[in-house]
């Protein structure tokens, strides 16, 4: 078992936080990677990107959105419990080096698995600009931590109760505008990340983009998680998460995120039937 | 009774005919995961046993690539010595449970063996014989009693839990030394396990066999994906191991490169298969992973892959299932038994027709446009080459596709391996009677090295490979 050490509760408790006791892959794992938890013998396999490591402490920290049975299983786990199992560290690392000014930015549950690369990006040099936003000012997330590692922080909510009244993309355009960016780093909802792609191919700006298909294995060998990018199918557990937002078929990705739907709320509606 | 059997004259003996196998009932097993095959009777196996003709020079045992002493364990059985008989299969192999039930017999032991070279005669069951005693084994609570030696103080990694692997950990623990097994999964078994589907071959056999190897001493970290939770380096170097073996198998599943491949609905059999057997689907949602039972489902490809996923498929639920081939049954490369077996289940067959597009509407697969193909020359394979009929093309409705074209070798440990040479298929370069890798302490074998091979074979390069790390380990030069 993967004992979980920490618990905290984020965005009016929509968002879950746990640090868990996995030494071997604290020890081997970098920004951009991610592992595959499962709950009990019973459970499903779940992808998860790794919002810090603490090599010395021997863990990992991961932060998700309750979207679904699993989810919901995982944030009914307490300090003590656990993970029956736990794989990883999957996929390929964030290509990280001093590329000069970089935007990243951020939406919902994204912004965790952006912190550690956007740290990476400081660390190496980088000029970091952040965009993190929300629906309204209680979902924000780790407003701080991205705070600290960035030269500027920029927030926005689509009500307009924190920072600019607006989406992200409003705010990068003008970033575009205003300066020479070199890199836009973007992860969040797949639409979020389809809509910065779009803005950013127009000022000929790279981006970076990391994608959340369904997996089983992580490791390459069900093809479940394939994305076409650039009119190719590449598997995402291994080829990415990662990609190039100019060249990834967004609609394609978020059909194919639909695949389980009708019994995903099945699922769902016997945990939660059971409960009452 | 067991007497009488071992007291037949030769002539009565010839006189028998070969045993069917009983089998649950077509309509009966197409709805549930049951096991198809219910085994022998005693007295039937011995009947079957009889058959024998005990062979001086028995041409079966050369057609059995790990070399079981087959005239000695089906003797043993018509003697009604059962347990004899059992330690005659363990002395060459550790899976006899398995190998019984998945073994194409028809193309190794039985092939060669001279009852069946006769006319008109059938050889002599001898899978079926080894499905009995290790059955009989199990269900008796019988053991391999054997003496492990003094513990030699080297340690073992293996890679994988797949046959190649299990062979290797349970020779070398059986050697004194101490192995442990590095599974990626959060299951031991591999294809055994997430491949070949519990009504061929129950899972609780699988995990019997596994219970067995840890019994040994060899221990197993599961969740350890060997190349990313920790490297074949660091085995070697910083986890005092001094031998590891690769077993990996060829996970890699190939797709077909057409349009529409991208539509939900399309999968790959590693995935369709995976989710049913390994995560347990069929019972969603008690267990959490969901399936696809689909109405109408085609299976692309007609080899052993296939059979399993469409006789999956109907047992999920699906009204019509047909496998789609651009050949004929004769050149299809299934077993022929699982070809029976999936026809007399309701699975149809679309021979000589081959996929051209995906088709489907708001991203949901609905058909595959196909075309229909007629038998040319012979190309290098020696089979007829599948040459397309002009203008046949045409849809064939489905909501559910399954690609069983065959797989690869998973890049995945072999691209941060430092020092390990791949051939141009990109498995790994191994010596053949050896095991030996071109990185020194490492050996592979399986699917890893053989392309996509069988258990039998996977598990015979397991144990010549075991036989030689022994050796290195017992101080032979590398
Ligand atoms: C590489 C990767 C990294 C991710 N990182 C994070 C993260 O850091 N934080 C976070 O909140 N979410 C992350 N996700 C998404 C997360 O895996 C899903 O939200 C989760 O699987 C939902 O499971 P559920 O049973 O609760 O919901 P369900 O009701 O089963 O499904 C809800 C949604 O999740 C998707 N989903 C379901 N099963 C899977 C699966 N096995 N794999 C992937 N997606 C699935 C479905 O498309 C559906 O839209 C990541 C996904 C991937 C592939
Ligand atoms: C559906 C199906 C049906 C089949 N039917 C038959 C049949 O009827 N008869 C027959 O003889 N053969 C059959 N085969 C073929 C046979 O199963 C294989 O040849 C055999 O299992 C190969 O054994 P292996 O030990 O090399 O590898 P595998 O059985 O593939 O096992 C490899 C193991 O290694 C693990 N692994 C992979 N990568 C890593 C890593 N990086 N780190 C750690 N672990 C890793 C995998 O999870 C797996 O558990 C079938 C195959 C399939 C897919
Ligand atoms: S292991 Fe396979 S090939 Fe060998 S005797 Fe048994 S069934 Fe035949
Ligand atoms: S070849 Fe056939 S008859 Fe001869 S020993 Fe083998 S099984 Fe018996
Ligand atoms: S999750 Fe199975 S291949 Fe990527």
């Amino acid at each position: 078992m993967y004992r979980i050490i920490k618990r905290e509760e984020m965005a009016e408790g929509t968002i879950v936080l746990n640090e868990i006791e996995a030494p071997q892959i604290a020890k081997k794992a970098k920004p951009g990677q991610f592992v595959i938890l499962i709950a009990n013998e019973n459970g499903e396999r779940i992808p998860l990107t790794m919002a810090d490591v603490d090599k010395e402490k021997g863990t990992i920290t991961i932060i998700y959105m309750i979207v679904g049975k699993s989810t919901e299983l995982f944030a009914s786990l307490k300090v003590g419990e656990g993970y029956a199992h736990i794989v990883g560290p999957l996929g390929s690392p964030t290509h990280i080096e001093n590329f000069g000014t970089v935007v990243c930015v951020g939406g919902g549950t994204g912004t965790a698995v952006l912190h550690p690369i956007a740290r990476g990006m400081k660390e190496a040099g980088n000029e970091v600009i952040s965009i993190v936003g929300s629906r309204t000012k209680d979902y924000l997330i780790l407003e701080d931590k991205m705070s600290k590692i960035s030269n500027e922080l920029h927030i926005c909510t689509d009500d307009g109760t924190k920072g600019r009244h607006g989406f992200v993309t409003d705010e990068l355009r003008e970033i575009l505008e205003s300066k020479k960016v070199d890199l836009v780093v973007a992860i969040g909802p797949v639409p979020m990340m389809k809509f910065v792609s779009l803005l950013t191919k127009e000022y000929s700006v790279p981006t970076m983009v990391s994608l959340n298909p369904i997996m089983v294995d992580g490791t390459g060998m069900c093809g479940g998680c394939r994305v076409t990018v650039g009119g190719e199918i590449k598997f995402a557990c291994v080829d990415g998460p990662e990609f190039d937002g100019h060249q990834v078929d967004f609609d394609n990705l978020m059909q194919r995120l639909t695949a389980y739907k009708h019994e995903e709320e099945h699922s769902k509606e016997c945990m939660l039937n059971k409960k009452v | 009774m067991n007497s009488s059997v071992a007291d037949m004259t030769k002539k009565e003996r010839r006189a028998i005919p070969r045993q069917d196998m009983n089998e649950r009932d077509a309509k009966e097993r197409a709805k549930c995961f049951d096991e198809v095959t219910l085994g022998y009777s005693l007295q039937e196996a011995q009947f079957e046993a009889a058959r024998c003709i005990q062979c001086k020079d028995p041409a079966c045992i050369k057609g059995c690539p790990v070399g079981i002493d087959i005239p000695g364990f089906l003797d043993c059985i018509v003697q009604g010595d059962l347990h004899g008989s059992i330690n005659k299969l363990w002395e060459r192999t550790a899976l006899p449970a398995v190998c019984g039930r998945v073994c194409p017999q028809e193309m190794q032991c039985e092939a060669e063996c001279v009852v069946g070279l006769k006319e008109g005669r059938e050889p002599v069951a001898i899978g079926n014989l080894e499905m009995f005693i290790a059955d009989w084994a199990r269900e008796n609570g019988v053991k391999n009693e054997v003496v492990i030696p003094p513990a030699t103080g080297k340690k073992v990694a293996v890679v994988g839990s797949g046959p190649a692997g299990i062979t290797v950990a349970g020779d070398l623990a059986l050697k004194g030394h101490d192995v442990t097994v590095f599974e990626a999964f959060h299951r031991a078994g591999g294809v055994l396990l997430y491949g070949i589907p519990e009504f061929r071959l129950a899972k609780d056999i699988v995990d019997y066999e596994i219970e067995g190897l840890k019994e040994l001493g060899v221990k197993i970290e599961y969740d350890s994906v060997v190349g990313r939770t920790v490297d074949v380096d660091e085995l070697l170097e910083e986890m005092g191991y001094d031998a590891v073996f690769i077993g990996v198998g060829a996970g890699l599943p190939n797709f077909l490169g057409i349009p529409g491949e991208e539509l939900n609905g399309v999968f790959s059999a590693n995935e369709y298969l995976t989710r049913s057997n390994l995560m347990k689907a069929f019972d969603f949602p008690k267990f959490d992973t969901p399936i696809i039972p689909g109405t109408n489902v085609a299976i692309l490809g007609a080899g052993n892959v296939a059979m399993d996923a469409a006789r999956t498929a109907l047992r999920l639920g699906a009204k019509s299932v047909k496998i789609v081939y651009r050949r004929t049954k004769e050149e299809s490369p299934s077993r022929q038994i699982e070809l029976h077996h999936a026809g007399e289940e309701g699975v149809e067959f679309e021979f000589l027709t081959s996929p051209l597009e995906f088709v489907g509407t708001d991203g949901k697969l609905s058909g595959i446009r196909c075309e229909r193909m007629e038998l040319g020359e012979p190309d290098e394979s020696g089979r007829r080459r599948p040459i397309p009929v002009k203008d046949s093309s045409f849809v064939l409705d489905c909501d559910l596709a399954i690609i069983a074209i065959g797989t690869q070798a998973n890049p995945l440990l072999t691209n941060v391996t430092k020092g390990l040479e791949l051939n141009q298929w990109g498995n790994i370069k191994a010596d053949e009677k050896s095991g030996k890798t071109t990185k020194e302490k490492v050996w592979a074998g399986g699917d890893i090295t053989l392309g996509q091979a069988t258990v039998i074979l996977a598990m015979g390069t397991g144990r010549d490979a075991a036989n030689s790390i022994d050796a290195y380990l017992n101080g032979e030069s590398w």
